[in-house]
This record gives structure tokens, sequence and C-alpha cells, in this order.
């Protein structure tokens, strides 16, 4: 800081101006500054009840022809007109669903080790590596899933999954058909690794915030690393985990690139997790551009008035949850 | 020991914590091979098209040789503008958060909204910038893609604006007040030159998370196989182009996606560690 504060022109008084003058201008930027930041503050506002609002507007049509029913009805026909987000939203869900399975115990399983295990000199590199892996953009993990783990799918793990659940009732239908590679299964274990690095970090800086002195004490009662975590540390930090587990499900609802390459875009419900569906972003990156009709933008636009009002609902679960764990560690 | 190890509950205890410590490896592992993978198979797949070709012309037409240049161009052109409209805004939102809103109403509800917004799908704000860009004018724009980034951009800055603000310790403002200075010179004079590489981060995160972005592009720049500054028409941008590329038949075509997903990606983890190191020095 090598220039005084006080030497800034409007400080000074010219020749001219008395001092009440500049006092005055002083006032006067010092208002104007005030305001411009609360309108900016403001502005945030304003987009968020522009987004809706556009939202709103531009599913009307279809919210209108279609009536609650376009929640519940399957049919998908650009032909015919006929627009159903049943599937798109089951897609979404059943993706999520199995991104959260795997994501959600291994995540917190890489927080206990970054918190509880790792050498001190490690930790830094390891969830530095870990936050990558969330900036990472997502079309990169929709080429890769495409090229890459869709091919590896087929050829491997896909075919295994089949003969071995061929038998099992209840599970045989989950995992019926030809292994296409591309699907919902595939989506979902990309969304899983992708939602990991949200999920990691939040833990574990909840897992940091618990007071060393409990964790001393069950220690000193000799409990073993595990049972502090799943005694002590997990209770203690319960409405953080689930914050961030609500965070990562948030962004996985609304991922959208990353999921267009390897869901296949099929307007249908499959009890199949292999086969391909389609989930509400896929289908609007998918047809947006090509849809010619206003009905079939409408349709479009409502769905992702759905996927909004989903993803608000998760969102303002998570940050709630989240603020109510800030408050308790002061 | 011997009196232990023959306990059956301590030996069951004991067995638990092994299984979980190796679990937790494993996890980690898991995770950190992830990264391994999706690195290594982006460089050796991108690295072979890398060529200087790619920076010099334009993307082909099917089956013919060619660059990126037009979608590197358009992608800069449209990341500079949102950073442009972006920072302005959300540094002062945030720095009403930190500096004057302290303890009111306004102040926690723009908070999280702004959480929400920092999370929310980013294909919504492309059919946002839709409604009320490209459906009113008519076509597709540059601009409007600029719009929809800077959207995005803006709850990066507010938020890291907020919290690097209230990072300058409060003596720092005392002492400011205390010798006459109008708050809003504070601000500008003290706290903002205090909190300067923290603000500067933030920018750069926004950076780093628009630049790989493209379902908002999607429907607002949509695309444009030729070169073109001209920021009121269609403008192509590297990750649509990425896209389209990537989902077509040819080889040509295939190859510069791979190509353009290692340059986005080199990009976007050199502005993020950058960033990092910006602030990891304080």
């Amino acid at each position: 800081m090598s220039e005084v504060a006080l030497n800034d022109p409007a400080m000074r008084t010219d020749d001219g101006a008395s001092r009440a003058a500049v006092l005055k201008r002083l006032r006067v930027t010092d208002n104007v500054f005030r305001l411009l930041t609360r309108n900016a503050a403001l502005f945030v506002l304003v987009i968020l009840s522009g987004v809706i609002l556009a939202l709103v507007i531009g599913a009307l049509p279809a919210l209108q022809k279609f009536g609650i029913s376009f929640v519940f009805t399957e049919v998908w026909n650009p032909v015919t007109e006929e627009f159903g987000a049943l599937a798109p939203i089951y897609g979404t869900l059943v993706t999520s669903a199995i991104a959260m399975i795997i994501a959600v115990p291994v995540g917190i399983m890489v927080a206990f080790f970054l918190t509880e295990l790792c050498a001190k000199w490690l930790r830094r590199p390891i969830a530095i590596a870990i936050e990558l892996l969330a900036g990472i953009p997502s079309i990169i993990y929709g080429i890769w899933g495409l090229f890459v783990f869709a091919p590896f799918l087929q050829k491997h793990v896909q075919p295994f999954l089949i003969d071995t659940f061929e038998n099992v009732p209840g599970l045989s239908s989950l995992f019926e058909g030809p292994p296409y590679g591309i699907g919902m299964l595939t989506a979902g274990l990309i969304l899983a690794i992708m939602v990991l690095p949200f999920i990691t970090a939040i833990s574990r800086d909840v897992f940091d915030a618990v007071p060393p002195v409990l964790k001393e004490a069950a220690y000193g009662l000799g409990c073993t690393r595990w049972e502090v975590f799943r005694h002590v540390i997990l209770p203690y930090t319960r409405v953080g985990v689930i914050g961030g587990v609500m965070l990562g499900l948030g962004r996985a609802l609304g991922e959208t690139m990353a999921v267009t390459f390897v869901i296949g875009n099929a307007h249908k419900i499959s009890a199949s997790i292999l086969q391909p569906g389609t989930t509400i972003s896929a289908a609007i990156a998918n047809e947006f551009t090509e849809a010619v009709s206003d009905l079939y933008t409408s349709s479009l636009t409502a769905l992702g008035l759905i996927l909004f009002v989903i993803t608000f609902i998760v969102l303002a679960a998570a940050r709630y949850m989240l603020s109510r764990i800030q408050k308790r560690a002061g | 020991m011997a009196t232990f190890a023959s306990n059956p509950l301590y030996a069951r205890r004991r067995r638990v914590d092994v299984v979980s410590k190796v679990l937790a490896y494993a996890a980690t592992a898991f995770g950190l091979g992830w990264l391994v993978l999706i690195l290594g198979i982006l460089v050796v797949n991108g690295i072979g098209g890398l060529t200087l070709d790619v920076f010099t012309h334009d993307t082909p037409p099917p089956g013919s040789a060619g660059g990126l240049l037009n979608a590197i161009v358009g992608s800069l052109l449209m990341t500079v503008l949102a950073v442009a409209i972006g920072t302005p805004v959300g540094v002062l939102a945030g720095t009403y958060m930190a500096e004057y809103g302290r303890h009111d109403k306004l102040a926690s509800v723009v908070r999280f909204i702004n959480d929400i917004l920092l999370s929310a799908p980013s294909i919504v704000i492309g059919l946002f910038v839709y409604q009320i860009m490209v459906a009113p004018i008519g076509h597709f724009s540059g601009y409007a893609g600029a719009v929809s980034l800077a959207v995005l951009v803006i709850p990066v800055v507010v938020r890291t604006t907020e919290d690097m603000l209230m990072l300058v310790p409060d003596t720092m403002r005392e002492a400011a007040a205390s010798i006459g200075l109008p708050r809003a010179h504070m601000i500008v004079r003290i706290a903002y030159r205090a909190a300067r590489a923290g603000i500067v981060t933030g920018v750069l995160l926004a950076v780093a998370r628009v630049s790989g972005e493209t379902a908002p592009l999607l429907f607002t720049a949509l695309n444009n196989q030729f070169f073109s500054v001209n920021m009121n028409a269609p403008m192509p941008s590297l990750p649509v182009v990425i896209f389209q590329f990537a989902l077509s038949p040819y080889e040509e075509w295939q190859q510069l996606a791979w190509t353009g997903a290692l340059i986005i990606t080199v990009t976007v983890l050199a502005l993020s560690i950058l960033a990092r190191s910006l602030t990891a020095r304080k």
C-alpha cells in the first residue's frame, strides 16, 4: 500500500472549493457507491425471478394444452405433437439415484481417509487432486464416456451383469436386454464420478470441524479409528454430510453434457438400467434446436421448468442444512 | 497382549477397523484413479492431433483436414464479454453483502439465492437466455451466448468477493473510519486492496467454470462453421464444436473433438491451479 488513501484526489481541497463542497461531494459519492452495490445485490434476485418467470411463460402453452397429465404421460411424439415428461423425469431420477448409491459411500470414505487416516503431508495434494476432478468440464466426461467408458462397459461389465443376474428373481429385469454400452447405468456411473468430489469436499470440511476434544475423548476410551468415525464424527456432522449429499444430488439432477453423450436419448421407460433412456437435461440439449413447432419448444421449456423446480428444492434443502451446521460450528 | 487377542470382542473390533481402513484406502484410490484415467486417455487421444494447424485453420467440412481457430476465437470473445459483464455486477453485489449488509435481511436472502444459482443446472440458464434474447430478437447470437455465460459468472464472483472481503480484518476498516475516510473510499481504497488477490481468484475460477460450459451455448450462440467475430450472429465455441464433432461419424472430426477437449481441459486446470496459488501464498 504505497499510496496513502488521503492522497486521493477526492480528498484534497482545491483552491477555490470550500470545505463544505468537498464534504458534500464525498457524501454523494458515498451514497452512489452504496446504492450501486445494493442494486447489484438486488440484481442477483432479479436473475432468479427472471429465470423462473421466463421458464413459466415459455412453458405455458404446453402446460395449458396438456395440463397436469404432462408430468404423468410417457408419450413423446414430435410428429403428432403429443408430449409427456414421464420418461425424462424417470431417467433423471434413476440416473441420479445410481450416481448417489455409488458416490455417497465412496465420497464419505474418501473424506474419512483424508481427515483421519492420511499422513498430514499427503492431505493437501490428494484434496487438490480430488477437487481437480470437480473442475474438469462435463463435456470431457461426455466424450470420454462415449468413446472409452461405454465400450468398456459393453464388452466387459454388462455381459457379466446380465449373466450373473439372469436367474435372480427381482434383479433379472433390472439387468435385462442386450449390452448397448450406452444407457442409464453408464450415465449413472459417470454422474457418480462427477459428484464424488463435491461430496468428498463438503464431508471433509464438516469432519474437520469436529472439536478435537470429542475425538480425543473417544480415543481415550480405547475406540478404534472406525469407531470414532462411526460413533462420534458421523453423528456429530450428520446434518452437514446430508447437506453435502443433497448438493451433489442437485448437481447430478441437472448435469447435461456428460449424460447427453451416453444416455441414448430414447423417450421410453425400461425396467432394465442397461437400456437407453433420456433425462430432462439430455432431452433439452438434444432436441431444443431441432424443435420446429411452438408446442415442441414449449414442451421442452416445460421440462426445463420441472428440472429447475426439482433442483431448486434439493439445493435449498442442502443450503439450509449446511447453514445449520455452520451456525453450530460458530 | 495374548489376553486381548484371544478376546473375541476385541478381535472383532480390530477386524472391523482393518476392513474400514482398507475400504477408505480403496475409495481414495478409486477417486484418484478416475482422474488419472480420464486425463491419461485425454492426453493420449488428443495429443496426436495437436498441431499448429489446429490454431491456424477453421473447422473443416466433413471428411477434410482443418483446425479449431474459429471455435477458439468464438469461445474467447464470449468468455471475455461474459467476464466483462459478470465481474462488476458480482464484485459490487459481494461488496454489499460483506460491507453494508452483514446483518440485514436482504443480504441473507441474496446469499441464499446466490448459492442456489451457483449450482443451478446451466442448461436452464440457456433456456432463460433463449426466452429473453434469442426468441424476441429472432436469431441466435454471440451476445446471447455471452449473456448466458455472464449469468454463470456472477454467482461465482459474488461468493468469492464476499468471502474474501470477510477475511479483511475489521481493524483496518476501523482505522480508515477513524481518520474520517468515507465508507465508499474505505472499501475501494482499503478493503479491495487487501482482498485483491482473492477477488482475482474468484474471477479466474469463474473463467475456468464458463470456458468448459456447453449446455447454455447450445441454443444461445448456436454454432458457426466459419470464422466470425460478429457477435450479433451465431458464433462457434470450442465446447459446442466438440459436442458436434464427437457425435459425428467422421474420423477427422472426432480427432478434432479430442484435441479440442485436451485444449479446454488444460486451460481449465491451469486456470484453477493458478487461482489456487494466488490465494495460497497468503
